[in-house]
């Protein structure tokens, strides 16, 4: 049986490792490196790490930690920030990177995923959808943004997913700015929406406190890619930094749980 | 010496990694006469096939190739894209394949019985091997694996498809024919499953 995904997501601040809450007020919780070891020990099914600074300050992934990430991570890597060009794909999958992740620069130009897929195949190009909860008077649904969520854009996330899969994305991240940090679940309600209109996987970020949480996801998406930042980092209700992982028992217990398998 | 064989094509790395961590020495071959101290070699691939027969095809590495594997017995193990190399042809493409393994390459979306899932089929799934064979030994009940393919080997030879894996349809995950073996999950990404698999190719 193809399994759920449990994703550990690593974000990238000023060379180490931080957690958010509505991606403001990064956290240090360590050394991406360190990390990426005890993620191998305890055999995570992927890891996303996210550059937060490299597209808002404009400037070029830093491949030189990127080639030690790819070097130690002994499981799938997704790595995405800072990507604006096909070749700047192809170089990080030439250092050992599965799947590179676009969000800002596909927003903008759809195209961009079309040559990613051409330079390196689509099963590893990743299209990331920056999705918050419209806010003020009148206001309803979604919108979607971009540069840790200091620009807005005026579409519909469903309609944009679409998109972004026809233009040769493989992969789906729906990550939700209100939730991320504050360990109060994922939006069900939009992943719900997107995992039947998708033919490509989808992979969910943003909320998850809890494995029961992620036993939600599944239950509601069926198998999809749970991804979480704090859940993984953090112990305790004083947020005290600890990596954890799931056991492959553990995992299988959930999956049986949410699938009734 | 384990050659991983670089053609412009695939995560080189990833298996230079692993077998550093096993002890085995290896290291990528760029061109042909990197290829004469190879006593393994790994063949690795992603993306679409035309463009990785045709990488492999202009890298000046398939003769020496052809003959290492042909004429000199040389195991070599094709990985994800790599294992649909080892066919005669694919669905994906037009570019005939190395003929290694006689079988085709085929579309999950051809199927009805895979063509309502997500695609590519990404993520751990469960392998069910031939007991016995080389390639498993010393293997852990229940192995799990990597995968992220959206086309796979449809083997012709029953006897050398010997394990096989199930999304949508049951299909062929490992094929070996000989000293000739191909698998369409990554070892090299799939933790202790992949590391013991790839030390089973180097060392049988």
């Amino acid at each position: 049986m193809l399994r759920p995904r449990l994703i550990p997501c690593l974000l990238i601040h000023q060379g180490g490792l931080v957690k958010t809450q509505g991606f403001k007020s990064p956290k240090y919780v360590g050394d991406p490196i360190n990390a990426v070891k005890i993620f191998n020990e305890k055999e995570a099914d992927e890891l996303i790490v996210l550059d937060i600074d490299a597209t808002v300050q404009g400037v070029e992934p830093n491949y030189a930690l990127i080639a030690k990430l790819a070097a130690e991570c002994r499981m799938p890597l997704c790595y995405g920030g800072g990507i604006r060009h096909a070749d700047q794909a192809s170089k990080i999958i030439d250092l050992g990177v599965e799947k590179v992740a676009v969000s800002a620069a596909a927003v903008q130009d759809h195209a961009l995923l079309t040559r990613m897929a051409e330079a390196v195949g689509r099963q590893s190009v990743v299209a990331v959808m920056d999705v918050r909860k419209r806010t003020g008077l009148f206001a309803k649904g979604y919108e979607v943004c971009t540069h840790n969520a200091r620009t807005a854009h005026k579409l519909e996330p469903l309609a944009l997913a679409l998109s972004l899969q026809e233009a040769g994305a493989g992969e789906i991240v729906l990550n939700s700015v209100d939730r991320d940090g504050w360990m109060k679940g994922y939006d069900l309600d939009l992943a719900v929406q997107l995992r039947p209109a998708l033919k490509v996987p989808l992979t969910v970020l943003g909320g998850a406190g809890s494995l029961a949480d992620i036993g939600k996801l599944i239950e509601a998406c069926g198998t999809v890619g749970a991804a979480a930042g704090s859940l993984f980092v953090f112990k305790g209700q004083y947020r005290a930094v600890l990596i954890n992982y799931p056991t492959a028992q553990q995992k299988d217990q959930l999956f049986a749980a949410a699938m009734g398998a | 010496m384990i050659r991983v064989v670089d053609y412009g094509v695939g995560n080189i790395q990833a298996f230079l990694t692993i077998f550093k961590r096993l002890g085995l020495p290896a290291e990528r071959a760029r061109q042909a006469s990197d290829l004469a101290d190879a006593t393994r070699l790994i063949l690795p691939g992603v993306g679409a096939f035309d463009t990785a027969m045709r990488k492999l095809n202009e890298s000046g590495m398939r003769e020496t190739l052809e003959d290492l594997v042909l004429t000199r017995q040389v195991p070599v193990l094709g990985v994800c894209v790599g294992m649909q190399m080892l066919a005669g042809g694919s669905d994906e493409g037009q570019l005939p394949g190395l003929n290694w393994i006689p079988g085709r390459v085929r579309a999950f979306a051809d199927h009805a019985a895979s063509s309502s899932l997500p695609m590519p089929h990404m993520g751990w799934n469960d392998l069910h091997v031939q007991e016995g064979h080389p390639l498993f030994r010393d293997f852990e009940p229940e192995p799990r694996f990597y995968f992220l393919h959206s086309f796979y080997f449809d083997c012709e030879s029953r006897e050398q498809a010997v394990a096989s894996a199930s999304y949508g349809l049951v299909f062929d995950c490992i094929v070996s024919r000989g000293h000739v073996h191909g698998v369409q999950c990554h070892p090299e990404k799939s933790h202790h499953f992949g590391a013991q698999l790839l030390k089973n190719f180097a060392t049988y």
